[in-house]
């Protein structure tokens, strides 16, 4: 059904203190193309994000089963290393929480966590990177000045050239958008279509028009089971299953 | 007028005035400090006061230096003893802990600071002294007699400990748990993100705690007091007796007042404690605007 998928996700499951927050979760990511998880607050999409980069392992009392392939290594491998599977996924969070340094510190935080030392090279992975998020023309007078003196939406394209000066494949955003204005929200989404050409990107999100904007494909989750997944114009347009057809609709939120 | 507008003015009114009131205090002590110390000001001049180190107050001789100095061997000890501790203390509590066993060590912590101080004292001449004495001193190739300002440093240092940590444990929680991912989800290591992020946002939050137990620290009395030898000489090391302020004041107020200036000398004493503490919150407030300046919009 899908070209190549990059993620694979094998009978996942996810607990928490006692909660079964995801069941029996099987699904393909595709490649370089953009994937959006929708469905209803509380209904596991954000842990589902989370089990991609492994950033629940700090959770308490969280147990995951099953396994997540990324390419063909098992992150959930009892050898594989967390900081290797983290540094191949930018995340872009809600809000933008940048690093308490100066915007050139930000992006270069992750280079250097690497080991880039060299100053010309980080100078240049700094404006390469604040390039092709759109902010060089504006911070490039200020690259010294903390990043927290810029605006929200600012910040937001901050956080996500900083995630991707580790050079990741895959690009994780958990409702990017929901804390940005209109005008920002559409330069993230404006970057996020132009991105997907080098990056798979997975979102979060609760905007259906937001998903059908800029989404490939759709995956809608409920209560913690994945219901239907496929290109996005099938999945809203002409859904299969009931209850699919129901959040569309509106019915469920 | 409606009862409850007078009610809810009245309520105002009062606060305000408590609060004039008790900034108030600052300048009372303040002024009522500098009025009973002045007439040792006509026998001597300011600069004599602090660079003399000669105390003899039956020979009118009343050198502050070795109090000072006495004051500041102690309270610099106690903090470069603690404040590594209490930082590591405090990360573990907050980052690495299940917050059943945080909630088990916090209390505990907090009995620490309850503990009288003059418990403290007695626990370090039984303890931190014969340690000085037999096992730290001749390391150092110092013949002491355990009564010194590192003894004093240390029972004070276990005095702070409490206040740092609770306080900087709870500052570490502060901090959103999202800047954490930030860090964690570009590869870096728990203690990388601890170092470089978490402790930088928490910069401000640090320094208030260690102003607050380094007031504490120049101003406790009685345990300081007995551990730490009570010889009117400047120390040259670590391992010298000293003879903090508060000591100063303790031990020898309400006796030999007919010696003449002796009391305003010992107000005098305490002048100096209250202008120390102030500047050193003076200074420390302006580092933490500079600190707060420099990261937060």
């Amino acid at each position: 059904m899908t070209p190549h998928p990059l993620i694979r996700v094998r009978d996942l499951n996810v607990h928490i203190d006692d909660h079964h927050i995801l069941k029996h979760i099987n699904i393909n990511i595709p490649d370089k193309s953009v994937t959006s998880i929708i469905g209803p607050s509380g209904c596991g999409k954000t842990t589902l994000l989370k089990t991609f980069n492994r950033l629940l392992d700090d959770t308490a009392n969280v147990k995951v089963t099953g396994s997540v392939l990324v390419h063909d290594e098992d992150i959930y491998a009892p050898h594989a290393e967390v900081t290797h599977i983290r540094k191949k996924m930018g995340l872009l969070s809600q809000r933008p929480f940048p690093l308490p340094m100066s915007i050139y510190d930000n992006v270069a935080y992750g280079p250097r966590i690497h080991g880039i030392r060299k100053k010309s090279e980080l100078d240049s992975i700094v404006e390469q990177q604040l390039k092709d998020t759109g902010l060089w023309e504006e911070v490039k007078d200020r690259l010294h000045s903390p990043a927290a003196k810029l605006s929200i939406g600012q910040q937001q394209r901050l956080c996500l050239a900083r995630g991707l000066a580790v050079e990741p494949e895959i690009i994780l955003g958990d409702e990017s958008t929901s804390a940005l204005d209109p005008l920002s929200t559409h330069k993230i989404e404006d970057l996020f279509v132009r991105l997907k050409e080098k990056y798979t990107i997975v979102l979060v999100t609760h905007i259906l028009r937001q998903a059908r904007r800029i989404s490939d494909y759709i995956v809608f989750v409920y209560m913690g089971e994945i219901i239907e997944f496929g290109p996005t114009e099938e999945v809203l347009l002409d859904p299969k299953e009931e209850l699919t057809k129901q959040y569309v609709k509106g019915f469920i939120s | 007028m409606n009862w409850r507008v007078i009610k809810d003015r009245l309520i105002a009114n009062a606060m305000l005035i408590l609060s004039i009131t008790s900034v108030s205090f600052v300048f009372l002590i303040g002024i009522g400090l500098y009025w009973r110390a002045a007439p040792l000001f006509e026998e001597q001049t300011l600069l004599s006061l602090f660079s003399g180190d000669e105390w003899a107050p039956s020979k009118g001789k009343f050198g502050f230096y070795p109090f000072i100095m006495g004051t500041l061997w102690v309270t610099l000890i106690a903090i470069v003893v603690a404040l590594p501790l209490c930082l590591l203390t405090a990360i573990y509590l907050a980052e690495y802990t299940k917050s059943s066993i945080r909630n088990i060590i916090l209390p505990l912590v907090n009995i620490l600071a309850g503990i009288p101080p003059v418990i403290y004292g007695v626990w370090g001449i039984f303890f931190i002294v014969p340690i000085v004495r037999t096992y730290v001193a001749p390391v150092f190739a110092a013949h002491s007699s355990g009564y010194t300002v590192l003894t004093g440093g240390v029972v004070l240092a276990v005095m702070i400990f409490p206040i740092l940590v609770s306080i900087v444990s709870e500052v570490l929680r502060t901090i959103p748990k999202e800047l954490k991912d930030a860090s964690l989800s570009l590869g870096a290591t728990k203690w990388e993100t601890i170092k470089k992020v978490v402790l930088k946002q928490a910069l401000p939050g640090i320094v208030a705690a260690t102003v607050l137990a380094v007031s504490r620290a120049f101003g406790e009395t009685i345990a300081v007091l007995m551990v730490c030898g009570n010889v009117p000489v400047a120390p040259a090391s670590m391992f010298d007796g000293g003879y903090p302020l508060p000591a100063l004041i303790a031990n020898n107020f309400g006796e030999m007042m007919s010696i003449p200036l002796y009391d305003s000398a010992l107000m005098f004493a305490a002048l100096l404690l209250f202008i120390i503490i102030f500047l050193f919150n003076l200074i420390s407030r302006i580092i933490l605007n500079r600190i707060e300046s420099k990261y937060s919009s």
